[in-house]
């Protein structure tokens, strides 16, 4: 029978700049290794060209990247895996974000990246789409955001 | 400052993110950085006990100088402390540094265990939550342990929230796939398939990854899936597009669900119950359909979401591949895909051909789309793109479309990018083999390859075309003919003048009718091309030479007079100096008659297993990505596996054995070589012993070496970038030498070097191997030679291991390989008439002195390259025995110190299936066994 090991191996969000803005790894590797295959990822995926398909070989693995505004998300997936459905992983959680950031845009993905970080872990699990309803996705990360502060009080932290 | 913080917003995050993104140089940065991290490492060090809030952040700010690329070496004790804060946005800011700043230091873990199991028991949803997410993330082997046993009571108890059941059955996943042997198999295994029926869709999405992946290692527990998987595939499928609320996406109902319940049936074959299957089908048509009705939405996700589905399910039709309707109906669907506008669907739709084209019941309605194909290799802009339909022309080719494809394929070589060229070649190089009816066609085609890429023709490629040459004496002349016209070119390929080369000097004789290819000519063309070509290729050119005196005496001065030449007779390179002065010597002591037998054309090559076909495999071999988690749980099993009681250890040594003869002299070498940690003495222990703990595993691909000396004994067993063994033996009755070569292809010394042939107990009674030692010290370059006299007492079934250990530029080598020593290579062949074989045959009529084996081809059927193996294997071939002619019979005599025992084989190829019936009938049961074993490797 053959082998149905399918799941996201990571997740990488990256500026057209090539500025690694989220990894998320659903594999377990030594940080070096992590580091080369970013570097490799992201000059692979820019120097494609804009009417490419989405869709790129790479290793034993296939890369699904799509390009949003200045920031391109990009999954690795098994060989055997829904290319199509992983791009609506991507949408999803950009949807996600969207709903959660209101007009979600880099700079908040850079100064929130933690948020960024729990939305995602509602979402994925373990390199498995855990929950696909927008509706409870959001309700879990809001519920979390039960202490939310006024300005006053944000405003009065240490700023160092 | 452009923050926008939501939450629990921290200020001194913000100000510090917005300090680094105004640095204007990286080493601006790193002081930026430097700076905050001796500011946290004092606030952590300070005597002021930091509130929740200030640790949460510089945990935090910590995190993003980890994900910027700089390392991190503390903090984790701040985070171990904030999982246990009351406050849900500090614990979560703790759990996420844990999640991606994992450490293996145990006290750490221990803590984080600890807190981990606090949540799990708080019974409060979100802390459960994240604690799951955490164990997930992390997914190591100690959090397996720990919570393996705990994870599955979560998931199916009653009172659980659906979320954190979610999380825990793809929490219970992860570590499945992680640490399999940890995770019990239980009760709780039928309570997790009835979530299949669970009302909330999050929940029942969940579970289908987990039953999946459990499914394909239990498929007989998770049976009862499949008809809960098609009910609830057919209630989404028929839904209307309303139905299912929040998880219908973009007007499509469910499609994670329904592309994870399609996966999971294809753990399965097609359902046996009828009802369940009329059901499924209806399912697949009813996507199929859909496929077809117009969108209803413009939205490329809606699109996608659908088409997500359809391919999954074509995926399903393939799997089962039992239905021809289904089967063409997905081809035709995929067909109108082919030239869809959307670039990802052009790509899919050829991906997804390729495996329909391997269905005998779709097949043909593949090959229809070639001329589509052939367009798309033509005019597609993406690569990705062009590489599928490679693939596309590759699979669906066969005899009717192959001279098309491969004339298409070399076209496109021309243009090709470099980065799949090689493929291509390779690609090329095994249609025209496989599908030449006429080899003319098949040598043309390599030489066109050579032409048009020949940097990307490995040796692989070339060395295949002269094989096929030598084998078939029907396209010698032509090819002689053809690499004669094609190396008139001013500028050929080092590649073309090999082949060349190569094939003139067996062959060209029979084109030296012709006064335009006259031997001075065909001698000139090929001298005018040695001085361009590199040393290998000049060496190969050398033997053509000497090869072409044997052939056409006319021009043997001519020929003497280049060898007598300072360039060769004084060349610096060694192997062509060597060549130079020996052929010289060669073609000027020997009479005619030695010379033609010296110099005499080679003999068919005896086995034909495509080594093109496996370079093609390698390539798509896999890659490095692999979970460092599942190396960690192999080695640990490793290590259990080897450990042995110290008793056989002793026992093993105070046997005499021959190989303890091998080892009693290497006290000394022995300690040197023994790796760092282990005394001399338990390595001694270890060689003896079964285990042989200090004996590497077996090297990667040395089984396939070890099958690819069943049938012959001379050649190179096992490379490495160190080091090359070559073997040559011999064998007669139950006696044999063999000839180890050990060759060091680097230019520094090997120390230490000490080869050992190892015996298990078994084996020692039955077979009886002598070695001498060979010098410790093998200089960069050198080989050095050993002998192993054989003997065999009695039959036997496994191989004795040769074991190499060395230093090298400090490092310490230890390699093993198997030594094909094997039962066959003691047959002496018997012939006998038709009549006294069926008579032996029907004598040996006890179903225990019968071994049978049916089983697939893997090489291409081919009758003479069979004979050459049986002949090979060391039995005689028996002609005209067998009623069928296709049919091969053998017979010999194994012969043991002991006994001799007789054999036949009977071996029926069936070319329609690919498949072969191998019968073994010989007076010993263990003997039929293992000679069926060996043979049955080799077809």
């Amino acid at each position: 029978m053959r082998q149905q090991k399918r799941k996201i191996h990571f997740i990488l969000l990256f500026s057209r700049q090539g500025k690694l803005r989220l990894q998320k790894w659903y594999t377990t590797l030594p940080d070096k290794e992590k580091k080369k295959i970013v570097r490799e990822i992201v000059q692979i995926i820019l120097s494609r060209n804009q009417k490419t398909s989405s869709f790129v070989d790479w290793k034993d693995l296939k890369l699904v990247y799509k390009r949003y505004a200045s920031l391109y998300f990009c999954c690795a997936i098994e060989d055997q895996d829904n290319e199509l459905l992983t791009l609506e992983v991507v949408h999803r959680y950009v949807e996600l974000l969207d709903r959660y950031f209101g007009n979600v845009c880099e700079l908040d993905i850079i100064f929130n990246f933690e948020k960024a970080y729990f939305i995602l872990d509602e979402f994925i699990i373990g390199g498995e789409v855990q929950e696909t309803s927008k509706r409870s996705a959001v309700k879990a990360i809001e519920d979390s955001d039960m202490l939310q502060e006024t300005v006053e009080e944000y405003m009065n932290k240490p700023a160092f | 400052m452009p923050a926008v913080s939501k939450g629990d917003g921290m200020r001194g995050l913000a100000v510090f993110i917005s300090d680094i993104r105004n640095c204007k140089s990286k080493e601006a940065e790193i002081k930026r950085i430097n700076k905050e991290l001796a500011n946290i490492r004092s606030k952590f060090k300070g005597d002021k006990a930091l509130d929740g809030y200030s640790k949460k952040k510089y945990v935090c700010k910590l995190l993003f100088i980890f994900l910027l690329g700089h390392d991190i070496d503390f903090g984790h004790m701040e985070a171990v402390n904030l999982l246990s804060s009351n406050r849900y946005t500090e614990k979560q800011i703790g759990y996420l540094f844990i999640s991606v700043l994992v450490n293996s230091n145990s006290e750490l873990i221990r803590l984080i265990n600890n807190a981990i199991k606090n949540d799990l028991a708080s019974r409060n949803p979100t802390f459960m939550g994240l604690a799951l997410h955490c164990i997930a993330n992390v997914g190591s082997r100690e959090m397996a342990e720990a919570f393996a046993g705990e994870i599955p009571k979560i998931l199916v108890a009653g009172d659980t929230m659906d979320s954190v059941k979610q999380s825990a059955a793809l929490c219970l996943l992860r570590l499945y796939r992680t640490s399999p042997d940890l995770v019990p198999m239980g009760d709780w295994t039928s309570r997790v398939v009835h979530l299949l029926n669970d009302q909330h869709l999050g929940v029942v999405t969940a579970a289908t990854s987990l039953i999946t992946t459990l499914a394909q290692k239990n498929p007989e527990e998770f049976k009862t899936s499949v008809s809960l998987a098609v009910s609830r595939l057919s209630r989404i499928v028929t839904s209307a597009s309303t139905d299912l609320q929040d998880y219908t996406y973009y007007f499509v109902p469910a499609p994670w669900l329904s592309v994870k319940l399609l996966r999971l049936l294809q753990c399965y074959p097609p359902p046996e119950d009828p009802a369940v299957r009329g059901r499924l089908t209806e399912c697949l048509e009813t996507i199929l359909n859909k496929a077809q009705e117009p969108p209803k939405s413009k939205k490329v996700q809606h699109s996608n979401a659908k088409n997500a589905v359809l391919f999954e399910a074509i995926s399903l039709i393939i799997h089962h591949d039992s239905e021809p309707n289904l089967l063409v109906r997905a081809c035709n669907q995929l067909g109108q895909f082919l030239q869809h506008r959307e670039t990802n669907l052009r790509y899919l739709a050829l991906e997804s051909m390729c495996t329909l084209a391997s269905s005998e019941f779709s097949h043909e309605a593949v090959k229809t789309h070639i001329e589509t194909v052939i367009n798309a290799l033509k005019t597609e802009r993406d690569v990705s793109v062009r590489q599928r339909a490679v693939d596309l022309l590759y699979a669906m080719c066969d005899r009717s479309n192959a001279q098309q494809i491969v004339a298409e394929m070399l076209n496109y070589l021309e243009t090709a990018d470099y980065s799949i060229r090689e493929e291509i070649v390779l690609k090329v190089a095994i249609l025209a083999e496989k599908y030449a009816v006429d080899y003319t066609w098949y040598v043309d085609t390599i030489l066109n390859l050579i032409r048009i890429a020949g940097d990307y023709v490995s040796e692989e490629v070339w060395y295949r075309v002269i094989q096929i040459v030598i084998n078939r004496d029907d396209v010698q002349g032509y090819a002689a003919k053809t690499v004669f016209e094609a190396l008139q070119a001013p500028a050929c390929h080092e590649n073309l003048v090999k082949v060349g080369g190569y094939i003139l000097g067996e062959f060209g004789n029979l084109i030296a009718g012709d006064p335009r290819s006259s031997p001075l000519i065909q001698f000139n063309l090929l001298h005018s091309k040695f001085h361009l070509c590199s040393v290998p290729t000049r060496a190969l050119l050398l033997s053509t030479y000497i090869k072409f005196v044997n052939l056409f005496p006319e021009i043997k001065t001519t020929i003497q007079d280049v060898l007598r030449s300072d360039s060769q007779l004084k060349n610096a390179d060694v192997e062509l100096q060597q060549r130079a002065v020996e052929y010289l010597r060669l073609s000027t002591i020997a009479s005619t008659d030695i010379l033609a037998t010296v110099l005499e054309e080679m003999p068919p090559f005896p086995e034909r297993e495509s080594s093109i076909l496996a370079k093609l495999k390698k390539k798509k071999g896999p890659g490095t990505v692999t979970d460092l988690e599942e190396i960690k749980k192999e080695r640990s099993s490793d290590m259990n596996g080897s450990a042995e009681p110290a008793s056989v250890n002793a026992s093993a040594v105070s046997t005499p054995s021959p190989s303890a003869d091998l080892l009693g002299l290497g006290a000394a070498p022995l300690t040197n070589s023994a790796p760092a940690p282990s005394s001399s003495g338990s390595l001694l222990v270890d060689v003896f012993s079964d285990s042989a703990s200090a004996v590497a595993p077996l090297a990667p691909g040395s089984d396939d070496n070890f099958a690819r000396f069943v049938c012959k004994n001379n050649g190179v067993l096992f490379e490495n970038q160190l080091l090359q063994i070559g073997l040559k033996s011999e064998f007669r009755q139950n006696l044999g030498r063999m000839f180890i070569f050990y060759g060091n292809k680097t230019s520094t010394q090997f120390l230490n070097f000490t080869p050992t042939v190892i015996c298990s107990d078994d084996l020692q009674s039955s077979l009886n191997l002598q070695t001498k030692p060979v010098d410790p010290t093998v200089d960069g370059g050198a080989q050095v030679q050993q002998v192993v006299n054989i003997e065999c007492v009695s039959d036997f079934m496994e191989a004795p291991i040769l074991n190499i250990q060395f230093r090298y530029g400090g490092t310490f080598q230890n390699l093993s390989v198997k030594l094909p020593i094997t039962l066959n290579k003691f047959f002496q062949p018997t012939e006998m008439s038709s009549q006294d074989f069926f008579q032996r045959w029907k004598q040996l009529s006890n179903p225990k002195q019968e071994v049978q084996n049916i089983f697939k081809a893997k090489h291409p059927m081919d009758a003479e390259i069979t004979k050459a193996k049986i002949i090979g294997f060391g039995s005689a071939l028996l002609e005209e025995v067998d009623p069928n002619p296709a049919n091969f019979v053998g017979a010999g005599i194994i012969h043991t110190k002991t006994t001799q025992i007789g054999c036949l084989l009977r071996l029926e190829p069936n070319l329609q299936a690919q498949m072969y019936r191998l019968t073994l009938r010989t007076s010993k049961e263990a003997v039929s066994q293992r000679l069926c074993e060996l043979l049955s490797e080799q077809f």
